[in-house]
């Protein structure tokens, strides 16, 4: 199984360890991986602030550089959702393109989305024995996609205490341009939802938007809890076990 | 009530900075109203229910002039006096000719946000007349001279501290008075105005086509006194309050009071079939009921935006939505705020006067799960966001930038380039409180730091 690896252009600059664990990950679960190097940005947060035009010219050269690919995999959940749910409606009133956005959507995930449902793998490793960790649902996943129960479940069953986060579905406020457009609100719907998170190790979410917002938070607060993306983490579960145990696997 | 949306980033984040209460009343009373809710909807499985509602909403609104004109017969047929009014002026002259006719000094109101979209309490004042708000939350806002800041609950913003300050000052009732003491004078000073008014106006949540029949659902027993105490009585319909068969209500009546407060049924539900007949006891001797437009015909002609008008005002969206909780309704600087108000606002008045409205959201879709009817109110969102940037109504540097991120992002030379300068600037570059972006995101979180290599470098070089 061959698989192109869409990174984001988010995860490319600010989280690239965390686009190198989804790729030892993968290969490590049997799966070939490109990476196509022509790709760019998926055009997220210009469609979100109403620049279709833009948007759609970004689309137009996503859908190029994927063309051939048998499976698109992100790790990030709202790029994901802009390939899988958006870029059909972009492309609504253009027939011909409308086909090949669907074509993508279709064969596009999530990272954890993928192994779960794909791959019909479950159990990574038990390298977050012990580990308490706080999993961040980023809303696009959850709600347009109902990618909520794949990112938790290997986290589990790699070991890790999955804390009770009461406020774990809500925004955290970050919304792309949403996050400069309106600081103070954003700045708000971090802290309400940070006010809300016990004790924990690690904080962790598929979406780098979101870390990157709730980590500078975080940060800026002079708060004491590491932020990790989803992949790094889940790579950690296979990792740590084959440090153990080398001879595993 | 003017409309002042063009300040919500402004006004939101005074209210942030100046009255951080205000996030912590709305926020634990929305939080209340949202588990309720998810628990209301939880028992029936509400699903099926909303598809329903939605169906039953979108084949009224596609079907309205003859729903419509099926009302105003039945409606006349019950001997309740119809009248049309175009916009809010025609709706506020409609009004003062009842009441300059009917001999009115005193009203009563039954909490209607239709009413504070028409200003009929300025009006009425202007004409001598009082208008006495009679829903407790409304009362207490009326009270302090302020606008609701909730559709269902118009003084969620404030403190229990704030109002035993308010009571405290207006009526001598102690500094420390309990929750049930207050309601009990308020109660005693609406029971005089209720006996004392010649008028009571109220809104309608649905008019049924087939039998003419208006529903009112409430909890505190003023609207069912409102419109019958008073000889006369007035209520405000929006056209797209219909709907077409009596046996609807049943779904209706229970998914509204579930959406809005977690109910199974309001505590009072008033089905008004018109006016005192011979030998009944009571009840208004005149009802009227005005149907108004402002703008809503314009919104049902939009391809896009029509489904707005499904809306039944229950405030699931408001609740539901982490935007709204942090500031309440007041920062939207318009009658009806939070997520439906942020899509309806910009279809009723226009974009100029709204266009900040639909970016107050971070498109998170809870407003969507929450909805009764099904209101797509993220891509309604999105819909007007586009319309802003082709009407040209976006800030200018914002344009520029997207401009120059789409070039890079279609040219992956140019990309690869923007990659690898953005690692050769000085450490904490990013950090910076120039650059209005950087800026905005400095404020309060830590600068953006690049990884050391990009992953594209790292993939070059090889990943073992």
């Amino acid at each position: 199984m061959r698989v192109a690896l869409f990174v984001t252009c988010l995860a490319d600059q600010f989280f690239a360890e965390a686009g190198v664990a989804a790729v030892k990950l993968l290969r490590h679960l049997g799966v070939e991986v490109d990476f196509p190097l022509a790709q760019t940005c998926c055009g997220q947060p210009a469609y979100n602030a109403g620049y279709w035009g833009e948007a759609r010219q970004m689309a137009d050269h996503t859908l190029s550089v994927f063309e051939g690919a048998e499976y698109v995999v992100l790790p990030s959940g709202s790029c994901t959702t802009m390939l899988r749910a958006f870029y059909p409606e972009l492309y609504r009133d253009t027939p011909r393109k409308f086909t090949q956005a669907l074509a993508l959507s279709g064969k596009t995930y999530e990272l954890a989305e993928f192994i779960v449902r794909v791959l019909g793998v479950t159990q990574l490793g038990r390298g977050l024995e012990g580990q308490q960790i706080a999993y961040h649902h980023g809303c696009h996943a959850l709600r347009e996609l109902g990618i909520k129960n794949e990112p938790v479940a290997l986290l589990k069953n790699a070991g890790a205490e999955v804390v009770d986060w009461p406020a774990a579905t809500e925004c955290c406020g970050f919304g792309g341009l949403f996050a400069v457009k309106l600081p103070e609100v954003s700045l708000s719907m971090a802290d309400r939802k940070l006010s809300t998170l016990p004790e924990t190790d690690v904080l962790t979410s598929a979406d780098g938007g979101c870390l990157l917002h709730l980590g500078g938070r975080i940060k800026g607060r002079g708060l004491k809890m590491a932020v990790k993306p989803l992949a790094s983490v889940l790579w950690d579960a296979v990792q740590k076990v084959q440090e153990e145990n080398p001879h595993a696997g | 009530m003017p409309v002042k949306a063009n300040d919500y980033p402004k006004e939101s984040a005074r209210i942030l900075r100046e009255e951080p209460q205000v996030r912590d009343s709305v926020t634990g009373a929305t939080l209340n109203f949202e588990r309720n809710r998810q628990a209301a909807y939880a028992e029936v499985g509400a699903q099926a229910w909303r598809d329903w509602a939605e169906a039953v909403k979108n084949h009224v609104l596609t079907h309205l002039d003859t729903y419509l004109e099926q009302a105003e017969r039945s409606l006349t047929a019950n001997g309740v006096r119809v009248h049309w009014a175009e916009d809010a002026e025609a709706a506020r002259r409609i009004v003062a000719e009842i009441a300059r006719s009917g001999g009115v000094k005193k009203v009563v109101k039954a909490k209607s946000m239709l009413s504070e979209e028409l200003g009929i309490n300025p009006m009425l004042e202007g004409m001598g007349i009082e208008a006495l708000e009679t829903d407790l939350g409304e009362y207490i806002i009326q009270l302090l001279g302020q606008s609701p800041s909730h559709i269902v609950g118009p003084a969620i913003h404030l403190s229990l501290e704030q109002i035993r300050r308010l009571f405290h000052e207006r009526f001598g009732t102690p500094p420390e008075a309990a929750p049930d003491a207050l309601a009990s004078v308020a109660r005693k000073l609406l029971r005089e105005g209720f006996l004392k008014a010649d008028m009571g106006i109220s809104g309608g949540n649905f008019v049924v086509a087939e039998t003419g029949t208006l529903a009112l659902i409430e909890n505190e027993g003023n609207i069912r006194l409102s419109t019958s105490a008073p000889r006369i009585h007035l209520a405000l319909v929006g056209i797209e309050k219909l709907l077409p068969r009596f046996s609807d209500l049943a779904v209706f009546l229970s998914l509204t009071a579930r959406a809005a407060t977690g109910q199974r049924l309001g505590t009072f539900v008033s089905l008004i079939q018109g006016p005192r007949r011979e030998g009944e006891t009571d009840g208004p001797e005149e009802v009227h009921v005005v149907l108004v437009d402002n703008g809503r015909s314009s919104v049902l002609a939009d391809p896009q935006a029509w489904e707005t008008l499904r809306c039944v005002r229950c405030a699931a969206c408001l609740n539901a939505c982490p935007v709204y909780r942090q500031t309440g309704g007041h920062a939207y600087g318009y009658v009806y705020s939070g997520p439906i108000g942020a899509v309806l606002a910009p279809g009723l008045l226009g974009l100029e006067q709204t266009q900040p409205l639909p970016y107050a959201s971070s498109l998170c879709g809870a407003c969507y799960e929450a909805c009764p009817v099904k209101i797509p109110i993220p891509k309604l969102l999105l819909t007007w966001r586009n319309r802003a940037v082709e009407e040209g109504l976006t800030p200018r540097l914002e344009r520029a930038a997207i401009a120059g991120y789409t070039l890079a992002m279609t040219h992956p030379a140019l990309y690869k380039l923007a990659s690898k300068a953005l690692r050769l600037l000085p450490e904490k570059a990013l950090d910076n409180t120039v650059v209005p972006v950087l800026k905005a995101w400095t404020q309060g979180r830590a600068g953006l730091e690049p990884s050391p290599r990009s992953f594209r470098e790292l993939w070059e070089e090889g990943i073992k």
